[in-house]
């Protein structure tokens, strides 16, 4: 029996943290591997997968287009006036694509599917928890991780590389935009520029990032919708709105550490 | 006796520092509708979710047909719960999911029953509910009663052998209430699953139950039939019993039946003292179930409703009436033989047939097909025997049609 006054020390407080952790990154990577077991195991669940590839991937098409044009557009006035200085603005094909496809395409398309998916899924799930229809699923002898998670992961899998590629594509359209129309470089050195520098790895990189962010961020973001309920801060709907609140939060901040960790070992 | 399908023994269960069971020995017999009842907060529905595996216990064992379900391997559990449905107190229907989807979803999910089957399954039970025309309906458009309903069908489609009800009338009107108890009462007889319901509608939840088990502080107080709850000796027991029971009873406006039997014992005390004869009627309306075939179980309620008015406005002040069961009602009437009983019987029978009873002729040509049993009371002749003999008197009797 632990006394009272070891109870209360800091050293024991940050055990207690530790083992919090612990639990809490083990849970995680058991949620995470029995989502993943659960994709393959039959009978398959094609019609949740297509609900889900339209939700996550067909429903995110116009903020990624809107988001990759402003984004192009912006990369192509700056990569301007910056080159502009060392009269080099002829390889601004080359910035825009590199940037775009190795890094802004992949970090940019998944903050923004984790704003408009993730949040839904993590408030959709939650709200899931606190009223018992999970409950509700495991009584039914369903399994609620391969109902809820599984088909969610598998079309994040699938759509956050395609959301990715049109994000590159229109981004370099952006470019052209502003870089071409409104400040006068010659579009085909533009395009040339583009086609000469972009190599296959490049594009590889960039997909397997999305592949990685795809389940971060909806590993993370069903995570915190499914065990709402063990949240110590807040219950019911305000356990709800924390849990979506800190879904886009970890995983916004993980996809950036997540990019630094690829981009070391892709460079 | 039997064996128990579902047993506890010494069952303990604690959240943090709230030790919520206590122990609990409880034993639910195969076939049988069993209520558990006992004040909110006592932890019934962690109790109930501990039948189904969403709870664990911490120490104690719970035997399924003899066998403990916590050594049982995955496979197996797998198996067993696949025998089970459970009714939320909160109905947790699927909200983004329409009502049709909802009832099918265990179908659709659990069973490679082809589509048309399910289709057909589904809208049977939708059928057997009153739940016609809403299968595009989301269950936030529904009423309290109606997800309810949506919730028993749900919980019957995969035709289960264990049904655990947590609070299936909580939030409900009389009327609704007690077409819920009907319907699984009605239910219950029809397939013969085995029921647990958690419960605080005393008495109506005796009516339909075969069992009753009572929880207090963590612990199994009482078990047995409600009318052994009835008689229990156990002070918390009969605290807690006659603390529910309303003055009246909710649907019919009619004293309930502990009362009923308290005037019986005044009664009896006073046929002792002054030697005055008193005797009882003993209504059952025996066509119940036919409205409710015409027009559900809501219906049936209120109809039932109507004609214990009528019985009322017309007994004289002195007559006491009270429900005792789902359509039995108890006319005690003091200062009364059998005789004066039966032409008393029979005068009240003309009057209601003569009456045109407009509100309960919602359903033309529809007649309510009331047999009357008499006894009349005798010195240390307890009221079970009483009820008895008019019960057994019924058919030879008197029989009327109420239109």
């Amino acid at each position: 029996m632990e006394s009272p006054a070891l109870a209360n020390s800091p050293i024991s407080a940050v055990g207690k943290k530790a083992i919090f952790v612990v639990r809490e990154l083990g849970r995680l990577a058991i949620f995470l591997l029995r989502g993943v077991y659960h994709i393959f195991y039959f009978p398959f669940q094609f019609q949740k997968l297509l609900e889900q590839l339209y939700f996550i991937g067909m429903k995110s098409m116009l903020v990624i287009i809107l988001t990759a044009s402003f984004t192009g557009m912006v990369l192509g006035f700056q990569g301007y006036y910056t080159l502009v200085q060392f009269g080099s603005e002829g390889v601004l094909g080359t910035m825009v694509a590199l940037t775009l496809i190795r890094e802004l395409g992949p970090v940019l398309t998944a903050i923004m599917i984790t704003g408009r998916a993730g949040s839904a899924m993590a408030a959709e799930i939650g709200i899931m928890r606190i009223s018992e229809q999970i409950d509700a699923l495991e009584t039914m002898n369903i399994n609620s991780i391969r109902y809820l998670f599984s088909p969610r992961l598998a079309a994040a899998v699938i759509s956050f590389p395609l959301l990715t590629a049109l994000f590159d594509a229109i981004g370099i359209f952006g470019g052209y935009l502003s870089g071409c129309l409104l400040l006068g470089i010659n579009p085909g050195i533009y395009f040339y520029r583009v086609e000469a520098s972009v190599v296959m790895e490049d594009i590889n990189g960039g997909f397997i990032k999305a592949m990685v962010f795809a389940i971060v961020v909806v590993t993370i973001c069903c995570y915190q919708g499914y065990y709402t309920h063990l949240r110590k801060t807040g219950f019911g709907a305000k356990g709800v709105s924390f849990a979506t609140t800190s879904a886009v939060v970890i995983s916004s901040v993980l996809i950036l550490a997540t990019d630094y960790v690829l981009t070391s070992f892709l460079m | 006796m039997a064996e128990p399908l579902i047993q506890f023994q010494d069952v303990h269960k604690s959240f943090g520092d709230n030790h919520v069971l206590q122990g609990i020995d409880l034993e639910i017999y195969r076939g049988e509708i069993t209520s558990i009842i006992g004040k909110s907060g006592d932890g019934k529905s962690v109790l109930l979710k501990h039948i189904i595996g969403l709870i664990e216990q911490d120490e104690g064992v719970i035997l399924f047909e003899g066998k403990p379900i916590s050594k049982m391997k995955k496979a197996e559990r797998r198996q067993l719960k696949e025998k089970f449905a459970y009714m939320f107190q909160e109905t947790a229907l699927f909200d983004s999911l329409t009502v049709f989807e909802n009832i099918g979803l265990p179908l659709r999910e659990k069973t490679s029953m082809p589509k048309k089957k399910i289709t057909e399954k589904v809208r049977e039970k939708m059928n057997q509910l009153d739940l016609e025309k809403i299968d595009h309906v989301y269950p936030s458009q529904l009423s309290g009663g109606m997800k309810k309903r949506v919730a028993l069908a749900r919980a019957l489609v995969t035709d289960p052998e264990i049904i655990l009800f947590d609070e299936p009338t909580t939030g409900l009107d009389p009327v609704r209430k007690n077409a819920v108890h009907s319907m699984i009462s009605d239910y219950q007889k029809r397939f013969g699953f085995t029921g647990v319901v958690v419960s605080h509608e005393i008495p109506d939840i005796f009516y339909i139950s075969q069992r009753v088990a009572m929880l207090n502080e963590g612990r199994i107080v009482f078990q047995g039939t409600a009318e052994e709850i009835r008689r229990s000796p156990n002070l918390t027991v009969q605290q807690f019993i006659q603390g529910l029971e309303s003055r009246h009873d909710a649907l019919t406006g009619l004293i309930p039946q502990t009362q009923g039997e308290r005037r019986f014992r005044e009664e009896m005390a006073r046929m002792q003292d002054h030697l005055s004869a008193f005797s009882i009627i003993l209504l059952t309306v025996e066509n119940l179930y036919e409205i409710n075939k015409m027009a559900g179980y809501e219906a049936e309620q209120a109809a039932l409703k109507n004609f214990a008015d009528k019985v009322r406005s017309h007994l004289r002040v002195t007559d006491i009436c009270s429900r005792l069961g789902l359509n039995k009602i108890m006319l005690l009437l003091p200062r009364t033989n059998q005789d004066e009983a039966k032409d008393l019987c029979r005068d009240l029978a003309d009057k209601m047939k003569s009456d045109g009873l407009v509100d309960i002729q919602a359903f033309p040509g529809f007649c309510f097909s009331v047999s009357a049993g008499i006894a009349e009371a005798e010195q240390e002749k307890p009221i079970e025997q009483l009820v008895a003999a008019a019960e057994s008197s019924k058919n030879v009797f008197y029989e009327f049609k109420v239109c």
